[in-house]
């Protein structure tokens, strides 16, 4: 019993942890309270969803600064994709960068382009190692016969 | 079909499966359609998701070519993104506005961008409501409750009287 608690503590600093630093927002939380018994594995699920994609459009946002002619419609599309399901999830940090990213789009500015995508693979790497450290610590708890105290 | 609902709108309300609204939506985004679909299946709507204008016209029965067929159709409610490839919400918007068949469908449009210009040019087109991602519980729980008034005449309800948010 004293180990479910200990674990489910840990969960639960964590998670706060993440949300102090900014990595993650509220959207998040709107996320676990859509998740229930019908669907015990939603957030994991949209989460894994928006692995793939962003993975997807970083591969493309890469080769699109490569190109000898920038097609900036083209880069804006995908940052725009990248940024709304930053949001959906709220993953906070990231969306922050895409923001900062269209801008130097519209500006047309290739130096101020290729720093964002710099600093949105920092920030996708990140936040995508500490969801996946928050999905462990809850299959522990689970694991452990503990529930999962969302939302919290 | 005969709506036997009380008056008020409580989420503990129980619907048979043939009562439960209808929402068909469009976004271009995968991780959005996710959300749009369990906001709604968790207010105990039907949902079906698509990714632009073009399906959903084509679902209506209203692209360029079909003869629009609403014998079976139940379409409740009408959710797109403004911004995607091809037709814009607002073009959609239009289109199921200006048909005879479906124009009395309400159509919310949702954006990650607060432009008051395309706020009034959706209000302005007929849009039900205008709403700003990324969507939370409480915004599909409104619209259910629009959905409700909507479709009871008794109600004589009409969009943001009662906001149980």
């Amino acid at each position: 019993m004293d180990s479910v608690v200990l674990l489910q503590r840990q969960l639960v600093d964590y998670t706060a942890q993440l949300f102090n630093e900014g990595f993650l927002d509220d959207q998040f939380n709107q996320l676990q309270q859509l998740q229930d018994e019908s669907n015990p594995d939603f957030v994991v699920e949209v989460v894994t969803l928006f692995f793939e994609d962003s993975e997807r459009l970083l591969n493309e946002l890469a080769k699109a600064l490569e190109q000898q002619s920038i097609d900036y419609r083209k880069i804006d599309a995908h940052v725009h994709q990248l940024k709304g399901s930053s949001s959906s999830i709220g993953a906070q940090r990231v969306q922050k960068v895409c923001i900062a990213f269209r801008n130097y789009c519209e500006e047309r500015n290739i130096e101020g382009c290729q720093k964002c995508l710099q600093q949105v693979k920092n920030e996708y790497s990140l936040v995508k190692t500490k969801l996946e450290t928050l999905f462990k610590l809850e299959q522990q708890v689970l694991a452990a016969g503990g529930s999962i105290p969302w939302p919290m | 079909m005969a709506n036997s609902f009380s008056s008020s709108c409580s989420p503990s309300m129980k619907f048979d499966f043939d009562e439960k609204p209808h929402v068909l939506a469009a976004d271009d985004n995968l991780i959005d359609r996710k959300v749009i679909e369990r906001l709604f299946i968790n207010s105990t709507c039907k949902v079906t998701t698509t990714e632009n204008g073009k399906r959903v016209l084509e679902y209506l029965g209203l692209a360029d070519g079909q003869h629009p067929n609403h014998n079976d159709l139940k379409v409740n409610l009408i959710i797109t993104d403004y911004s995607m490839p091809g037709m814009t919400g607002y073009e959609l918007l239009k289109r199921i506005k200006e048909s005879p068949t479906m124009k009395e469908i309400p159509v919310v449009v949702v954006s990650s961008e607060n432009i008051p210009t395309r706020i009034n040019q959706c209000m302005q087109g007929g849009a039900q409501e205008f709403l700003l991602k990324p969507l939370r519980l409480s915004d599909a729980t409104k619209l259910r409750c629009h959905i409700k008034k909507l479709n009871n005449p008794l109600q004589g309800g009409f969009a943001g009287e009662d906001d149980h948010a």
